[in-house]
């Protein structure tokens, strides 16, 4: 309730905002509305939609993979936590323009370039998250594995996969919103379609109507990506936690 | 049947040694008890024996097969259910044994909960229940009844005793208390305090079943008096 009530007065705001400023500078809802609408009707909407959503689940999937297995190997291993700490804070520290930008230099324009490009900049994050998720892991149950000769797949599965859980949500919650962000840098600098794309040509054009289409139209579909899929998984995987003793 | 023996135990950390010449053997199926004052070292005897610690100078033989244990704390998955956590880490047991093993530690009304709903006494037992379930040759116990009220420490310590008794395994026990050793022991070890060796070693001839708190009470007087500071 409380929440539909914020997201009227967020509206209330905008509708305020744009007949303060004139339509040029900020459109009202049902101008942006009526854009949406008819990008969706020509079918291009989804297809700059669908380019970049492929873009943020493919850079996310290799950044989270390679990020949860580093990040394991850091937090357990403490070589591996010294001769990786340095090289995490250059990535950190590292803009992500200059990533994009050296990436499409070295690879050219390409979609892998694209990809890797994204995926460099969400890794050190990811290595974080996991690396401290890794530190907590309760050595006894660690302890009782092997006691008990659990098989190594299994003990990941049941006994360290579950203690990370908090720890790769979080990393997913984050990482989900900053890979989007730089997938349209990305697109606007260097590939032919997709949100960033667009949103590059309206500049161009002064376009607020269709930059605010396309930037709402894909917050929409993060948004639903976060309440359909993180949240209910979350909710699954703490179901033992909300029982109550 | 010699079962275990560790020749030399010297476990040095940075205070010294923690255990000095700790050499013992279980016959199969033999009940051994070490008792001693807390911090004595005698958990660090067992993570030993149980292969987790292996910084220390020496040998341990063990049987060959699974091995179960019961640590000081019950270490169970809290976000597996009893019955899952007990199916993860024995996945060949067969339904009716475990069935009967529920029935025996009185968890069968449990087996679909996490272990955050369960008390202390229950998780305990679920964590005797996975030590068993293992059918292993060789059953590590750490202090598993501290820290629950005497009644339940008593009952608990039958169960073990039965299922023991059912099923003859090789089995350390740790404990403080000479109660619980008397008990349950064939063979009882005391313990000095740090570094911790054995004092003296009481064979204990009268069959579990068979032991009255009469019998006890005379055994934990004739183990007073070999030492006194213990009890």
């Amino acid at each position: 309730m409380l929440r539909l009530l914020s997201l009227a007065l967020f509206f209330a705001t905008w509708m305020l905002g744009a007949s303060l400023a004139g339509e040029q500078m900020l459109p009202g809802p049902v101008a942006v509305a009526s854009a949406i609408l008819g990008e969706a009707r020509s079918g291009v909407l989804f297809l700059h939609l669908g380019a970049t959503l492929a873009r943020v689940l493919l850079a996310f999937a290799l950044a989270m993979t390679i990020g949860t297995a580093l990040g394991l190997v850091m937090g357990r291993v403490p070589a591996a936590d010294r001769l990786g700490d340095p090289w995490l804070l250059i990535l950190l520290n590292l803009p992500a323009l200059v990533v994009v930008v050296l990436a499409y230099i070295w690879g050219g324009l390409t979609e892998a370039a694209a990809i890797a490009a994204v995926a460099v900049n969400k890794l050190p994050t990811a290595i974080v998250t996991v690396r401290e998720g890794a530190r907590a892991l309760d050595p006894g149950l660690d302890e009782m594995a092997r006691v008990f000769a659990m098989p190594r797949w299994r003990t990941f599965r049941h006994v360290v996969l579950p203690q990370l859980f908090p720890y790769l949500a979080a990393a997913a919650r984050t990482g989900l919103s900053l890979v989007w962000k730089i997938v349209l840098v990305v697109e606007l600098l260097g590939r032919p379609n997709g949100v960033g794309f667009e949103i590059g040509i309206a500049f161009q054009l002064f376009d607020v109507t269709r930059i605010l289409a396309y930037a709402l139209s894909f917050t929409a579909v993060v948004l639903a990506i976060e309440t359909f899929l993180v949240q209910p998984l979350e909710r699954r995987a703490s179901r033992w936690r909300l029982r109550p003793a | 049947m010699r079962i275990a023996r560790k020749a030399f135990v010297s476990s040095s950390g940075e205070g010294g040694d923690v255990l000095r010449d700790i050499a013992f053997t279980l016959a199969h199926g033999e009940v051994g008890a070490f008792v001693g004052p807390s911090g004595c070292g005698k958990t660090t005897m067992l993570r030993i024996v149980a292969g987790l610690d292996t910084e220390f100078d020496g040998a341990v033989a063990r049987p060959p097969g699974a091995i179960g244990m019961v640590f000081q704390e019950p270490r169970l998955l809290p976000w597996r259910t009893v019955d899952d956590n007990i199916r993860l880490i024995a996945p060949h047991v067969d339904e009716a044994k475990l069935a009967a093993l529920f029935d025996t530690l009185g968890l069968a009304t449990h087996r679909a909960h996490f272990p955050g709903e369960l008390s202390l006494g229950l998780a305990r037992r679920v964590a005797l229940a996975r030590a068993f379930a293992v059918e292993p040759r060789l059953l590590v116990l750490d202090e598993p009844f501290t820290s629950l009220d005497q009644p339940l420490a008593v009952r608990l310590r039958d169960e073990l005793a039965m299922l023991v008794d059912r099923r003859p395994v090789t089995t350390l026990l740790v404990t403080h208390d000479l109660d619980e050793a008397a008990r349950l022991a064939d063979r009882l070890f005391l313990l000095s305090a740090r570094p911790a060796h054995i004092l003296a070693e009481v064979p204990i001839q009268q069959p579990r079943a068979a032991r009255g708190p009469a019998d006890i009470a005379a055994l934990k007087a004739a183990i007073a008096r070999q030492q006194p500071t213990s009890g």
